[in-house]
């Protein structure tokens, strides 16, 4: 079944199969999103692609296209809950960008700029969460992950080695490292995988490389990232 | 006579908390325009004039976060006397570069940096009753007091700043994005 729903009041078409960000993306309009990836099939955690349809609130990445359907996006209400949905991201983790060198390339920044967000508005947690500098070339920066699970998709589906899971439930919820020692140099992760190229903020960072591009030229420091997102068809 | 009366110009506090002066060095990157400002405001508490305790402002801008009991009594006091209370930067939005030390325990850090370190000889925690106390973590002002406007960076730029007041001054939803809007 093919057909056209209307996306912010513009009809969109759609071919069978294809779900709403997918097909509204094809047809030019962004919707943001952070743990949704082109290359890997939908896993609906961050809810930062969420859009109303018929008065319901659906993860667009997720659901399927239908004929007929009304879908709002870009609307103050459903940027706002997207904006909620940044800010509690930001408290949860230690997101102190100064001191990033992922600050200009990160999804996550790139976001809260897009959404301007001034604050994270909730009281931070600032939790403990050590790095994992062993492995000779990549370095792990876990105060700043948001449980998209890329690099466990990547890692697992595509790089065929497992290195990541998430483990925990909830506020305990974290990423550890497949080895019996938890440390990245004991397992065979190596630079070149796609796992150590897929993080949309800054947990998964290449040593010797950090400011190689200095802040000011980076991704999206020319651009906001639907601008970016559309063109580099990410 | 036929002069028109002008309009009394608005009055703005400014201070650094927890925080490094960099965002008011950044302030003073709007350059010539500051003359412009001032045609239309007026400085009271502030690095700019020295002047110690804030009286009723129209604007406070608060540099930094909360670490220390001073700090307290200081942002308590701007919110009293501002109408409108603005946190400028990382340290005042989120803790900042002070807040790093949020995850460690309060006396091992004193003990790291005032015994154990290398090279203290006879070291000791400092405890002169004229120092403000430490509070065992540092809190972003919006933890502590209300605040009605924020302008991330660190800092934010001159550019950003201006962008601010100038919006806020005329009546205007003070509003920065892309590319104003930064957080580093």
């Amino acid at each position: 079944m093919s057909g056209q729903f209307l996306f912010d009041g513009r009809p969109v078409p759609f071919e069978e199969g294809q779900t709403i960000l997918q097909a509204a993306r094809a047809a030019g309009h962004y919707i943001p999103h952070l743990c949704w990836h082109p290359d890997f099939a939908p896993h609906g955690s961050c809810k930062l692609c969420i859009v109303k349809v018929a008065g319901r609130h659906v993860s667009s990445c997720a659901m399927p296209a239908k004929d007929g359907m009304e879908v709002e996006s870009n609307t103050p209400e459903i940027n706002g809950e997207r904006r909620a949905l940044l800010q509690m991201l930001f408290v949860e983790g230690n997101h102190f960008c100064p001191s990033c060198e992922k600050s200009g390339n990160c999804q996550l920044q790139a976001l809260a700029y897009e959404l301007e967000m001034s604050s994270a508005r909730f009281a931070h947690f600032y939790p403990d969460r050590p790095v994992d500098a062993s492995h000779p070339d990549v370095l792990l920066d876990f105060n700043r992950c948001i449980f998209c699970e890329l690099c466990v998709r990547a890692s697992r589906d595509v790089d065929g080695k497992g290195v990541f899971a998430l483990t925990g439930r909830g506020i305990r919820k974290h990423l550890v490292v497949n080895a019996e020692s938890g440390r990245l140099a004991d397992t065979d992760f190596s630079v070149d995988d796609l796992a150590a190229n897929i993080c949309p903020v800054g947990v998964i960072l290449k040593k010797r490389v950090g400011f190689a591009v200095p802040i000011g030229e980076r991704k999206y420091d020319g651009q906001p990232i639907s601008k970016v997102a559309m063109e580099r068809g990410e | 006579m036929t002069d028109k009366p002008q309009a009394a110009r608005l009055r703005v506090a400014t201070t650094s908390l927890a925080g490094c002066f960099g965002c008011h060095m950044s302030f003073l990157d709007i350059d010539e325009r500051l003359f412009d400002l001032v045609q239309v405001v007026e400085f009271d508490r502030s690095p700019l004039t020295d002047i110690k305790h804030c009286g009723p402002c129209d604007i406070g801008l608060i540099e930094g976060g909360v670490c220390n009991a001073e700090n307290v009594h200081v942002l308590r006091e701007f919110r009293r006397n501002c109408k409108t209370l603005v946190a400028v930067g990382a340290c005042a939005i989120n803790g900042g570069l002070p807040a790093q030390r949020n995850h460690l325990d309060l006396g091992d850090c004193l003990q790291q940096v005032y015994v154990q370190r290398d090279g203290v000889e006879d070291g000791g925690v400092p405890d002169d009753p004229e120092l403000p106390l430490l509070l065992d973590r540092v809190h972003p002002i919006h933890e502590v007091v209300r605040v009605d406007y924020f302008i991330p960076g660190c800092p934010p730029s001159g550019e950003a700043m201006w962008k601010f007041l100038t919006d806020l001054i005329a009546g205007r939803t003070p509003r920065l994005s892309h590319p104003l809007l930064r957080f580093d």
